[in-house]
């Protein structure tokens, strides 16, 4: 089930380039730079990536006549999750493959290079990260390599450009590899009874079942016998081509362990969180912001705007309220998107690219295991959480990443129920600051324990099984500026097209109720509701109008009101579990589903009125 | 024994993998049955961080739990 959602979102978007020629796919393990070869190929720069399986879209470009498709990383063509399945169908459909490989890895990545060749397409090595062979303590024989895989292997340095050239002559001249004589015995009567292509064949033999399923045939049984065989295969063959030099500890395996260790791990995964919460939280949220959205877009562009229009559309007409109003789609939105959230997603995504190129995450991630078992996750999602600090859209899209559907219901679930976005946490922490110190640690106390209960029981309440924790710990390495400020504009630039729309959707929506004065009806049905149950001023019920909006508005919306230190905590608390705002609402429709869409909207307002009552009655 | 078990430091050789899916994964990655891992570092009640040849990889503890192994004597 998971698979059919999550690929209907990847596979529709992009559309393929009209292209007679043939059909090129670049495929490999995770983090072996495939993205490099894709955008030299296409010349469109795709990204470069540190944490196992982040290459989740697929991208298509064109080379010359034939069409280019990128994959996610896989260890080997299979559907053990979502990411292989559509490697998989990508893989069975082309016609040539580039098989990019990691110098340092072969004992592992060969046994993809071994089965792709088992699947008999034409394909061609790329052996990459040849200068990190080159300064470690092996040796690679490259001309022994490609004699016993049967393809050309051309070594690459793929970040410096070094060999790429080559790959790319070497594409025409593709030819299958060496396989196992023994193994075409055995493929070759199934294949001939009900497929003419070898790979569906092999994929059958090793029970896969979709494949299986599409032929109408009955999956095989032979997985396991085939695995050990080419394992041992890929072990024979590396133990042939690799020299070992005498062996050291490098620096670079004593961080990779400091990082997962709790002892010294905590106190570096609190540093990284107060460094992130110093750059984007304090220098980000708070002055570039103020400087792009109150100077720039409030204190330029609008009155720009305004003047513009002020010609053409009459004052105070329903389209005058509708373009330049309180919630206009040429005000409010483009000074939001322009002024407040493509500054905070810059910030964020320059984080993700450092922490990400330098191998952090993956050790974050195992660090944090743990604790993300007790909320039916595992270590990797602990990326859309931190992420969703910085937008709740932004987490939202990153859970793409999770093994199983169950983990992309739980992690959106916490992200959109408890974790206040960056914009929000400032308005925040300046009314905590405000009221004095003793009910802010309550205020936090109570969003953590909201946190802990919503996980548990939806680890309970939802069917099926988590995955566990198994990824493989890239060597830590020092980040290439080039490469991170590449990958930061090109996400932040396919976040923002990908948000705006709704964006400004979601504005039309709510400027056409004000204009009618929806809005205001709105405002008085939740009067009851803020004067009685949560005790504090009915004028509140505006923030939480605006607070379905804009979650910052909405708190700043609280600002103006003369509340008492604990009134605060109750609206903040609140404030901070009430629905996402607009634009996270329209990407949660997106990502989940309208079912699972509603029931979290409904459920924030449920679950933010509930605790603040409990609050309220408990310390008002 | 099973590689849960196993202390900071220790060698072991995998002897068994009780999981259909889990065992073919881990053939993947470079592990199987007569494999020999280095503990590299075990967080409590947490994942294991083990190192295979010049590979690391963090097994979460539930997939430990069904790899049984023997200690070996450090190379």
């Amino acid at each position: 089930m998971s698979s059919e959602c999550s690929c209907h979102g990847r596979c529709a978007t992009p559309e393929p380039p009209s292209v007679t020629g043939r059909k090129i796919v670049l495929s490999g393990n995770p983090n072996v730079g495939k993205s490099v070869f894709f955008g030299v190929l296409t010349g469109i720069y795709n990204e470069v990536s540190n944490y196992p399986g982040t290459t989740v879209e697929i991208s298509r470009g064109r080379y010359r006549d034939d069409l280019v498709m990128d994959t996610p990383g896989i260890y080997g063509v299979a559907s053990f999750n979502d990411e292989e399945r559509v490697a998989r169908d990508i893989i069975l459909d082309a016609d040539i493959i580039v098989n990019v490989v990691d110098g340092m890895h072969l004992e592992r990545d060969l046994f993809l290079t071994q089965q792709l060749i088992d699947m008999g397409k034409p394909i061609v090595v790329a052996l990459n990260f040849m200068d990190e062979v080159e300064k470690s303590d092996i040796r690679l024989d490259i001309g022994k390599l490609s004699e016993m895989l049967g393809v050309t292997v051309v070594p690459t340095t793929a970040i410096r450009r070094k060999g790429l050239q080559e790959v790319m002559e070497a594409i025409d001249h593709a030819r299958p590899g060496r396989q196992d004589p023994e193994l075409v015995r055995l493929l070759f009567p199934s294949m001939q009874e009900h497929t003419g292509s070898q790979a569906e064949g092999l994929m059958v033999m090793e029970g896969d079942e979709a494949v299986a399923e599409r032929l109408g045939v009955r999956p095989g049984k032979d997985r396991e016998r085939f695995y050990l065989e080419r394992r041992n295969r890929v072990n024979n063959l590396t133990r042939s081509v690799i020299t070992e030099l005498k062996t050291r500890p490098r620096l670079s395996r004593f961080l990779g362990r400091a990082a997962v260790n709790p002892v010294t791990g905590i106190p570096v995964m609190g540093f990284m969180l107060w460094l992130m919460y110093q750059v984007i939280g304090v220098w980000v949220a708070g002055d570039i912001v103020g400087f792009t959205e109150e100077t720039v877009m409030q204190g330029r562009y609008e009155p720009w705007v305004r003047k513009l229009l002020a010609g053409v559309v009459p004052a105070d007409s329903f389209l005058d309220q509708i373009l330049t109003g309180e919630f206009g789609m040429l005000t409010m939105t483009i000074t939001y998107l322009a002024g407040l959230l493509l500054p905070l997603v810059l910030g964020f995504y320059l984080f993700l690219a450092v922490l990400e190129d330098s191998g952090y995450l993956p050790r974050l991630a195992t660090l944090v295991d743990r604790v993300m078992t007790f909320f039916g996750l595992n270590g990797r999602a602990v990326i859309p959480i931190i992420l969703g600090f910085g937008c709740v859209q932004l987490g939202t899209i990153t859970t793409r990443l999770l093994g199983t559907n169950r983990e992309k219901s739980i992690a959106t679930a916490i992200l959109n129920f408890t974790v206040p976005c960056s914009a929000q946490i400032g308005v925040i922490a300046g009314m905590l600051a405000a009221v004095g110190g003793g009910l802010a640690p309550l205020y936090v106390a109570v969003i953590f324990t909201v946190l802990a209960v919503l996980g548990t029981v939806l680890n309970k309440a939802l069917p099926g099984k988590s995955s566990a924790l198994l990824i493989d710990l890239p060597p830590m390495r020092l980040p290439r500026l080039d490469n991170v400020v590449r990958k930061t504009l090109t996400r932040s630039w396919y976040f923002m097209r990908e948000a705006t729309p709704w964006f400004l959707l979601g504005s039309f929506i709510v400027a056409t109720l004000q204009a009618t004065g929806g809005l205001q009806n709105w405002q008085k049905a939740l009067t009851p509701f803020t004067e009685g149950w949560l005790q504090i001023p009915p004028e509140a019920a505006t923030a939480f109008v605006m607070g379905l909006v804009r979650r910052d508005f909405g708190a700043a919306g609280l600002t103006e009101l003369a509340m008492s230190p604990s009134q605060v905590v109750v609206s903040l608390v609140v404030i901070t579990l009430f629905v996402p705002c607009i634009a996270s609402l329209m990407i949660l429709f997106k990502e989940r589903g309208p079912r699972e869409a509603t029931v979290v909207w409904a459920g924030s307002w449920l679950v933010a009125f509930l605790v603040g009552g409990i609050l309220s009655q408990a310390i008002i | 024994m099973c590689l849960s078990q196993i202390k900071r430091g220790e060698c072991v050789r995998v002897l068994r993998i009780d999981s259909d899916v889990i065992r073919a994964q881990l053939i993947r990655l470079g592990i199987c049955e007569g494999s020999c891992l280095t503990c590299q570092e075990r967080i409590p009640f947490g994942p294991f961080m083990v190192r295979h040849n010049r590979q690391e990889i963090a097994i979460g503890r539930e997939i430990a739990n069904c790899i049984s192994v023997a200690r070996e004597v450090a190379a």
